[in-house]
């Protein structure tokens, strides 16, 4: 039994209790959402819900036949096939732009930081349908609607913004003499930023460029009003089968995606931990 | 003369060195901020524009126009009949490339009935020659139906060729002008119901991840950094789950024999299936849930820093658990509560996804709207209004969390 301060009454007790308890409802609200989908996922029938035979944990009611029908479906290997060409292009953009802008912004001698901030994080502020339709009527001037770098450009300016944080809290602790010994030194400008800045601040770009990563592989609005049939990614198949014909394909899909999100998140919190240990000294490069 | 003082060369060279960094640094950020233009801030300008800019009419008839340009529409008499004449002429010319109806269309939103006016006669002057026309059109054009003697109609023939329009703004707003040129009210409101509800239904949102953020970030601020830090797992990997995915998941538990109503119907709680998805509440315990990290993550990084031993402090002089939380902790936690709710709030009212998955008819808001002018109605001009509308409704929440907060504060995970 645990001890608890002279001071507490049963009230003490209960109310601590209490706590726990609905933590613990809040906690399963959070996460049963998501658990629940990945036994849907091995449902023999083509049910969005458990059958019988699931809740007697029969092995006949359970198969992997929605996986299957991933790989033979053209329509959701070509969206899982523009998801990573989009993706992935788009976060080489917005991280190569958003750590040179991040350098740029973090110094404090640079004029008018706030303002530029403002606007380079607005793209993370303006609801996804402003941005969608905006876009829509620009990018089809430009006849860029419907094309893959329409797609690629949008998330490339969605992504930035989570560079250009992870990068600045990255730099937060920056000591720029050592780039003004770097260069004393006779280092090149290049060299400098290979040798001496990207060093230190490498967790913060790769968790930039994640993020960048996961807000294009998410994306749906703007792929939505952007992407020709040609350029449909994960979500967008999602969205279109929820709306249309609801089938447990869906269910396997997501599966699929809760593991690449649990694993972005491991990569991340690991590379977060790192991130701070070199700011604190703890650790060299 | 003091030897310390800088020469007035060294300052000077000093402000060199300082521009030629400032000059360093602006070259550093100049690529993302010409991308930014480029590819954002211009679609949302372009945006802007399309809400007040609106040219159709006057590419029609832009001859007509320019005659009307002298007409006093607030006197009672008919424009001029060199403006009516050409007005018949280019009716006549856009009857022929089958424009016409294009015209009637916009004529007839600023006056109801005048569609049917305008073919009818579209069609009737097909008929007639271009010579005959230009002797006397307007006779010809005043001849078909009386309804062209009316003024009421001429001056939304004028009012319709402006480029520039207030009109998206007033229909947002439920309002139009009246043939005489007034404001007046629609008779169904539409878009202030529609803005209420929307309102309402983020407000619920906002308040149920509060009540739900606020128990589970104050155990995770005081339980043992181990532990918290466990929990603080299944806080993230709901946030880093595709949205897509957990709205699925909604799909799932909230349909009629989906898993809510199967648990409750076996452990013999209710007889009849609720009927829950595609429903407002559906939208709002969707959205509840998509949104409480968002919650979660600033109360606890708040709670995190104050010193438990206030509280503990209250309870060993004796004041009882609710009193001493009331009166000495939940001021503290003030501001993380504010900043949350802010976030959620601005997230949820411009939100489109959930409400268009689960919603059903009655929970939809601001942003599906805007998603059904411009693709199902093709009213791209009111998209852009009420789009320009929300936009000005978030930079004003944003500033308002800007000052509270400060946007540079900003932290990811």
């Amino acid at each position: 039994m645990k001890s608890y301060p002279k001071y507490f009454t049963f009230w003490h007790i209960l109310a601590h209790y209490g706590l726990r308890f609905c933590s613990l409802l809040v906690l399963a609200f959070l996460m049963l959402p998501i658990l629940v989908i990945i036994p849907l996922s091995f449902n023999v029938e083509p049910f969005f819900s458990f059958t019988e035979g699931m809740l007697a944990l029969e092995p006949e009611a359970y198969s992997l036949k929605w996986y299957a029908e991933i790989w033979h479906d053209d329509k959701w290997l070509l969206a899982i096939k523009n998801s990573f060409i989009i993706g992935i292009f788009a976060t080489l953009i917005a991280t190569v732009l958003g750590t040179l802008a991040a350098i740029g912004l973090s110094n404090p001698a640079m004029p008018w930081q706030k303002l530029w901030m403002a606007i380079l994080l607005s793209p993370m502020i303006v609801p996804l349908i402003i941005t969608a339709a905006g876009m829509y009527f620009f990018y089809s001037q430009l006849n860029l609607a419907g094309s893959y770098l329409g797609v690629i450009l949008a998330h490339a300016a969605l992504g930035t913004p989570f560079v250009l944080i992870t990068v600045n809290a990255a730099l937060s602790g920056f000591d720029y003499s050592l780039v003004n010994a770097s260069l004393g030194l006779g280092a090149r400008p290049t060299m400098t930023f290979f040798k001496v800045i990207m060093p230190l601040i490498r967790p913060g770009v790769i968790s930039g460029a994640l993020f960048a990563f996961i807000t294009s592989f998410d994306e749906v609005v703007v792929v939505l009003f952007l992407a020709g049939p040609e350029q449909r990614t994960i979500p967008r198949q999602m969205f279109s089968g929820l709306r249309e014909q609801i089938n447990p394909t869906i269910l396997a899909v997501a599966t699929l995606l809760i593991i690449i999100s649990a694993m972005l998140l491991f990569t991340i919190e690991y590379l977060r931990a790192r991130s701070e240990r070199i700011q604190s000294g703890e650790l060299d490069s | 003369m003091n030897n310390n003082s800088l020469s007035v060369e060294e300052i000077l060279e000093s402000k060199r060195l300082l521009n030629r960094k400032k000059r360093l640094l602006l070259l550093f950020t100049l690529p993302l901020l010409v991308f930014i233009f480029i590819t954002f801030i211009s679609p949302i300008a372009t945006m802007l524009y399309r809400s007040v800019y609106h040219p159709t009419v006057s590419q029609l008839i832009p001859l007509s126009l320019a005659e009307l340009k002298n007409w006093d529409e607030a006197g009672d008499a008919l424009p001029p009949s060199a403006a009516l004449q050409q007005f018949a002429i280019e009716l006549q010319d856009l009857s022929k490339q089958r424009l016409s109806g294009k015209l009637a269309e916009e004529v007839n939103r600023l006056k109801p009935g005048s569609s049917s006016l305008i073919k009818s006669s579209a069609r009737k002057l097909k008929k007639t020659t271009l010579e005959e026309l230009q002797e006397n059109g307007d006779s010809v054009l005043l001849s078909y139906s009386k309804k062209w003697h009316n003024i009421d109609l001429w001056r939304a023939v004028k009012r319709a060729g402006q480029p520039f329009t207030d009109s998206y703004y007033l229909t947002t707003f439920d309002l139009k002008r009246n043939p005489a040129g007034e404001i007046e009210q629609r008779d169904t409101q539409i878009y202030l119901k529609l803005y209420w509800k929307s309102l309402k239904i983020a407000i619920y949102i906002t308040l149920l991840t509060a009540l739900l953020a606020y128990p589970l970030a104050y155990y995770l601020a005081t339980a043992p950094s181990k532990i918290a830090n466990r929990l603080m797992v299944l806080v993230l990997l709901p946030f880093w789950t595709s949205l897509l995915v957990r709205t699925t998941s909604w799909i799932a538990i909230l349909q009629t024999n989906g898993v809510l109503n199967s648990s409750l119907q076996s452990l013999g709680l209710i007889d009849e299936p609720f009927e829950l998805l595609y429903t407002q509440a559906a939208t709002i315990i969707a959205m509840t849930h998509i949104l409480l990290p968002f919650m979660i993550l600033p109360l606890y990084s708040v709670m995190k820093n104050i010193d438990p031993s206030y509280l503990r402090a209250a309870l060993s002089l004796g004041a009882r658990p609710i009193p001493a939380f009331i009166k000495i902790y939940l001021p503290m936690t003030v501001p993380g509560v504010s900043a949350g709710a802010l976030l959620v709030f601005i997230i949820s009212i411009g939100y489109y996804i959930t409400p268009a998955i689960v919603g059903g008819t009655d929970g939809q808001m601001i942003s599906n709207i805007i998603a059904f002018h411009m693709q199902s109605s093709n009213n791209w001009e009111l998209a852009a209004a009420l789009g320009s509308l929300l936009l000005a409704l978030i930079i004003a929440l944003y500033w308002i969390y800007d000052r509270l907060v400060g946007v540079n504060n900003i932290k990811l995970g």
